[in-house]
């Protein structure tokens, strides 16, 4: 019976000599098809005693089952090939850049004034908006600064033509926005025996006649005001250094309030910061000082209050305005105010 | 406000180092805005003599010098300066000497002669720019002196960052009263000498405008030199105080000023006829003013006159024909008080700041008057002899400014500073303040005196009491607050989102300026009448924008001039139009009468579709890649799209843009002229929309998700070139039977099968039912529906 174990070597090597699916097919057929070699042998069995029969008749099945399980195993190894040609081939070369559209950005000033509402809304400062085209009355008069003051030298206005000379301008800062923000307040709360307190902050264009690397003739500021029953300037120390502490993420920023005029605050303060590049030993950027202007505040005039229908020996509070294109220039190391309004896009992309 | 240190140590010297002396005034709210060395830091350099000068032998523009520097034998000296003659003086740097610059001074052999030093120019001693020649000094100057020490060159200066309310503080008795505060040091007094008068000529003074000039001092003083010199100490005080020695008359009233803060004119005498008059201009009334201009004046301005002409703008500035010349021999000096209230903006009206308006407008020391007016005689008797009259003065006390009590209650102070703080803090502060006071039962009564134009109100003082406290001492303190959330609408979104809605788009935020070119309000938005501005500071930002367009292709221009040839921006901010509708101070846009001023937010896409990359073919961007861009930004709200022309806009190329049947903005590709007349290399797709339409979204609502199998059915007709696919779409939207979930565009074709001037729209139809599913016989007749539409409303043909 050697021939049969001799069969079943044959078929293996010839199956394992097969590289093709379908050839493999016809080879199978060589040993178990209707005319192949077992087949064959099957035939023969009729001739047998029984005995026999029943001996060789087993042992021929075995070896069926041995080609066929040969037969699989080939079928399986040559459909792996096949796959794994078929990975090879389909291998991308995933270093190439991906498709379709990347991202743009927001402009610099805008990452701040974002960062500036996202910290005060979490500490309950609403956000408030005005006009930017603005009467005398809101931008001076209301705000304690009556016509021919001298403090209306310190912001050249620009005025808008037609209108009754003097009375209509590009709004100088934000503070008008307090003006009409209290009154509004008032209107809406009076029917209410304590005013609810105000609690906001006012970001938006204001325009100077004034142009060069550091100033613009329009600029961004961020106008704050709480008003409430007991709101001290010691409340306003609070919150402003809090504020620095987490716009520029370093806790060991220090602030230094010095006294100044502002003539809608009283007492009015000038607010430095320690220098972000120094840390106040003194550098280029803060003039060797180590600090930096980046506020003026104050506790509101009570002239202001009473403006806006405000008791002032009720209700009192602060007020603060701050430049965060200075802000974003410090915090990115931008040296130049004048890029922030040409729209240069190898500027723009910078901060994507 | 600018002085030198050294003139401020003669009044009150504290021990503080000159940077701790700015320190304190800076924190008590006098800033200190620069703060600087007289000269740089130099060493061994002395006064000395030029002796002797002879020619260098080997050298045509070299001299050499024998110069004595006040040793025992002169020294040797080559010398460069065209200037040097035997017998000047100049500074000379010894051997040995460090100058300015790093530059070191050693015995050396100049052209093979000997050299023991080097006479120095102004700015080899960085005292200026001047190098024409070496410094020469004065014949008094003592040789061998350290020229440092000499001409008191150790000496800071200071110049002050005044806010407008401490007018008091614009001379240095001002500050040197401050600094006394401040410090405790003592204050002493600027030197007077009175003259007592010697003639008996007088003018007669009338104030008939006393509101404005409630008090005139004027003293004639005959004889006078004025071509006497102005001795140095003098020039070195008003130079170091940023002013120019003009003549000694001149010089003196100027030192006054900044002595005491009252500024001081001098007439000549001999050009006044009768009285002086302080009255107020006539209308239209002209003088001609010592800067040669002449100005035609109105009623508010107050005027010196006599009894025939106006004489100068009082407080302001003098007129050409009274002024002092050198010939002058008789002076009629005037020290007056005029009101802050009468001089308050005329001088910005006029265009015309001096520095004695200047101060003026913020209130000189009506206490100071008579004695301004003894120092300034004093002082012009002594540089130009003469004989001085008596002081004529006029006061109308009734008119003389009030310093009225103001109250300061102690809790009111802590309440407002947040501090602790009692009465015996405050009377301590009052104290050293000297601010005269009474007790009362819950505080205080302050009476300010005459200097303090400031100190109207409580506080005011509390802002007093904490300056001198110190803003320092008071607590930083974490606010307490009662706890409650913000409300966070839902159906409102940011203008964050919208923002960033973009920036995923790959736009990128620009902010233009909102005065722009006329040219580009004509072109970009057809507004021939824009909002000028009054005073622009240039031509092309001369009117307000009323779009952004104009100021989107502005960055385009910029960025194509840089090479940057792909360019996807966006802006947001106020466009700003007339209008005639009465203001609506509920919203920022209309709350100024006349002005709409809504808030926009625009888009301009260039270039290439996409970044340039591999795998894709390059194309540029086009209308529709621009509309998926708007329709993205406006989603979850749906925008209609109507063919209109726009002024900006190619007229085939361009949509209103619709919400809700209400004009949202305009969307569309650059009229070809403005890409022409722009220069622009392509046609840019802009769009512009109203803000704040797109800030209110609705709540999103659940419809229920349909568990039967979908049926999907395409529909395919021909139309005519002009129907508008958005026409049919919403046709099919509107008649569709209940089973249809969805139509879809998926195809638009033109070319062989589909006749010229007709193309074909294939459209799928998704069909779908909550409860069960669909029959045949519904679907077809669903879709016979739809055909029917889109064959009698758009005269359809279908398409097989």
């Amino acid at each position: 019976m050697q021939d049969l174990d001799k069969i079943v070597a044959e078929a293996t090597a010839a199956f394992d000599a097969v590289a093709d699916p379908a050839e493999l097919e016809q080879v199978k057929a060589r040993y178990l098809g209707r005319q192949g070699a077992l087949t064959e042998r099957l035939k023969t069995l009729g001739k047998l005693a029984p005995e026999e029969r029943r001996e060789l008749g087993a042992r021929i099945n075995a070896a069926k089952d041995r080609i066929e399980a040969a037969l699989a195993a080939r079928r399986q190894a040559l459909a792996g090939a096949k796959l794994e040609a078929r990975l090879a081939e389909e291998a991308l070369d995933v270093t190439l850049p991906g498709r379709g559209l990347a991202r743009g950005g927001l402009h610099p000033a805008s990452r701040t004034l974002e960062r500036i509402e996202r910290l005060f809304r979490s500490a309950g400062f609403d956000v408030a908006d005005g006009p930017e085209i603005e009467t005398d009355f809101h931008n001076f008069t209301a705000l304690n600064t009556p016509e021919d003051h001298p403090a209306r030298s310190m912001h050249d206005t620009f005025y808008v033509a037609g209108a009754k000379p003097g009375q209509v301008l590009l709004r100088t800062h934000t503070s008008p926005i307090q003006i009409r923000y209290m009154q509004a307040h008032v209107a809406r709360h009076r029917h209410l025996p304590t005013m609810p307190e105000i609690r906001i902050i006012a970001p938006g264009r204001v325009y100077r006649v004034d142009s060069d690397a550091t100033h613009s003739p329009m600029f961004h500021q961020v106008e704050g005001l709480w008003v409430g029953e007991d709101v001290s300037f010691a409340d306003l120390k609070g919150v402003l250094t809090d504020f620095l502490r987490n716009f520029y993420e370093d806790d060991s920023v220090r602030t230094r309030f010095r006294p100044s005029f502002f003539p809608f605050t009283e007492p009015s303060a000038e607010v430095d910061m320690t220098c972000v590049f120094c840390h106040g030993t003194g550098c280029r950027v803060c003039g060797q000082t180590g600090w930096l202007e980046v506020a003026g505040s104050g506790e509101v005039h009570p002239n202001v209050l009473r403006h806006c229908g405000i008791d002032p020996e009720r209700y009192i509070g602060f007020a603060f305005g701050m430049g965060p294109d200075r802000m974003t220039m410090l915090r990115y190391g931008i040296d130049d105010l004048r890029l922030f309004y040409e729209g240069d896009l190898r500027f723009l992309q910078q901060f994507v | 406000m600018k002085f030198p240190e050294s003139w401020l140590r003669t009044l009150v010297d504290p021990r503080l180092s000159t940077r701790q002396l700015a320190t304190t005034l800076t924190m008590a709210g006098i800033e200190v805005d620069a703060l600087e060395p007289v000269a740089p830091p130099f060493s061994k350099v002395v006064v000395a003599k030029v002796l002797e000068v002879a020619r260098h032998p080997n050298a045509d523009k070299l001299t050499l010098c024998r110069v004595d520097a006040g040793e025992e034998a002169p020294r040797s000296i080559v010398c460069g300066a065209p200037n040097v003659k035997a017998g000047m003086k100049a500074p000379c740097a010894l051997v040995g000497a460090e100058l300015p610059g790093d530059l070191k001074i050693k015995a050396a052999k100049v052209r093979g002669v000997e050299s023991e030093g080097m006479l120095c120019s102004a700015r080899e001693l960085g005292l200026s720019e001047d190098h024409s020649g070496i410094l020469a000094l004065p014949d008094d100057a003592p040789v061998g002196e350290d020229y440092r020490k000499y001409a008191r060159l150790d000496d800071a200066l200071f110049t002050l960052k005044l806010t407008p309310n401490r007018g008091d503080c614009l001379s240095l008795l001002g500050i040197a009263r401050e600094v006394s505060i401040l410090t405790g040091a003592e204050l002493g007094e600027p030197p007077l000498a009175p003259v007592a008068h010697s003639i008996d000529d007088v003018r007669e003074i009338r104030l008939p405008a006393a509101e404005g000039c409630p008090r005139y001092c004027g003293r004639i003083i005959r004889g006078v030199n004025a071509r006497a010199p102005t001795p140095a100490w003098m020039v070195e005080r008003l130079e170091r105080a940023g002013l120019r020695s003009i003549s000694a008359i001149v010089d003196v009233t100027n030192y006054v000023m900044l002595e005491l803060g009252q500024p001081l004119h001098a007439f000549d005498d001999a050009r006044i006829d009768g009285a002086i008059v302080v009255r107020w201009a006539e209308r239209g009334e002209k003088l001609v003013l010592i800067n040669g201009k002449e100005h035609a004046l109105e009623p508010d301005i107050l005027m010196i006159a006599d009894e025939r002409k106006a004489l100068a703008l009082a407080g302001i500035m003098g007129g050409l024909e009274s002024e002092i010349s050198l010939d002058t021999t008789d002076v009629f000096l005037e020290a007056a008080f005029f009101d802050p209230r009468a001089i308050a903006g005329r001088p910005r009206r006029l265009n015309m700041t001096s520095d004695a308006s200047y101060r003026f407008e913020r209130g000189v020391d009506p206490g100071v008057t008579v004695r301004a007016m003894e120092r300034g005689t004093e002082l012009i008797v002594a540089l130009c002899g003469g004989k001085a009259g008596p002081i004529s003065e006029t006061r109308d006390g009734a008119r003389m400014p009030a310093r009225r009590p103001v109250p300061l209650r102690t809790g009111r102070a802590a309440k407002i500073l947040g501090v602790r703080l009692g009465d015996e803090d405050i009377a301590r502060v009052l104290g050293q303040l000297k601010l005269a006071f009474e007790r009362g039962p819950d505080g205080f009564t302050v009476h300010p005196p005459t200097h303090r134009f400031d100190l109207e109100i409580e506080e005011d003082l509390v802002e007093e009491v904490a300056r001198v406290h110190g803003y320092d001492n008071i607590p930083t303190r974490a606010p307490s607050a009662r706890v409650a959330m913000l409300p966070q609408p839902e159906e409102r979104r940011s203008l964050w989102q919208l923002k960033h809605a973009l920036c995923d788009r790959e736009y990128f935020e620009v902010i233009a300026y909102s005065f722009v070119d006329a040219a580009w309000e004509a072109d970009f938005a057809g507004n021939a009448a824009p909002i000028a501005v009054e005073n622009p500071i240039a031509a092309q930002m001369s009117v307000m924008r009323s779009s952004l367009i104009g100021g989107l292709v502005g960055v385009l221009r910029h960025n194509l001039a840089r090479q940057v040839d792909r360019v996807r921006v966006f802006e947001s901010g106020r466009a700003f139009l007339r209008t005639d509708a009465p203001p609506d101070e509920a919203h920022p846009a209309t709350a100024v009468a006349g002005y709409d001023q809504p808030r926009r937010i625009a888009g301009l896409a260039f270039g290439a579709a996409r970044a340039e990359q591999w795998g894709e073919k390059p194309r540029p961007v086009d209308f529709y890649d621009v509309k998926g861009d708007v329709e993205a930004l406006v989603a979850p709200l749906r925008a209609r799209f109507v063919p209109a022309p726009h002024p900006a806009l190619h007229p085939g190329r361009s949509a209103r843009i619709e919400l809700d049947g209400r004009p949202l903005g305009w969307l569309g590709e650059l009229h070809p002229k403005w890409v022409q007349k722009y220069e622009l290399t392509a046609p840019a797709v802009v769009f512009e929309l109203d803000l704040d339409p797109l800030l209110e979204v609705p709540l999103p609502r659940y419809a229920q998700v349909s568990r039967f199998p979908a049926v999907v059915r395409d529909l395919a007709v021909v139309v005519g070139e002009e129907v508008a696919a958005q026409a049919m779409l919403e046709a099919l939207a509107e008649g569709k039977p209940g089973v249809v979930r969805d139509v879809k565009l998926f195809d638009l074709y033109r070319g062989p099968g589909v006749e010229k001037g007709r193309k074909s729209l294939a459209f799928r139809v998704v069909m779908q039912d909550t409860a069960r599913t669909l029959t045949d016989s519904e679907v077809e007749a669903a879709m016979a529906h739809l055909t029917g539409i889109l064959v009698s409303r758009f005269g359809g043909k279908l398409r097989s």
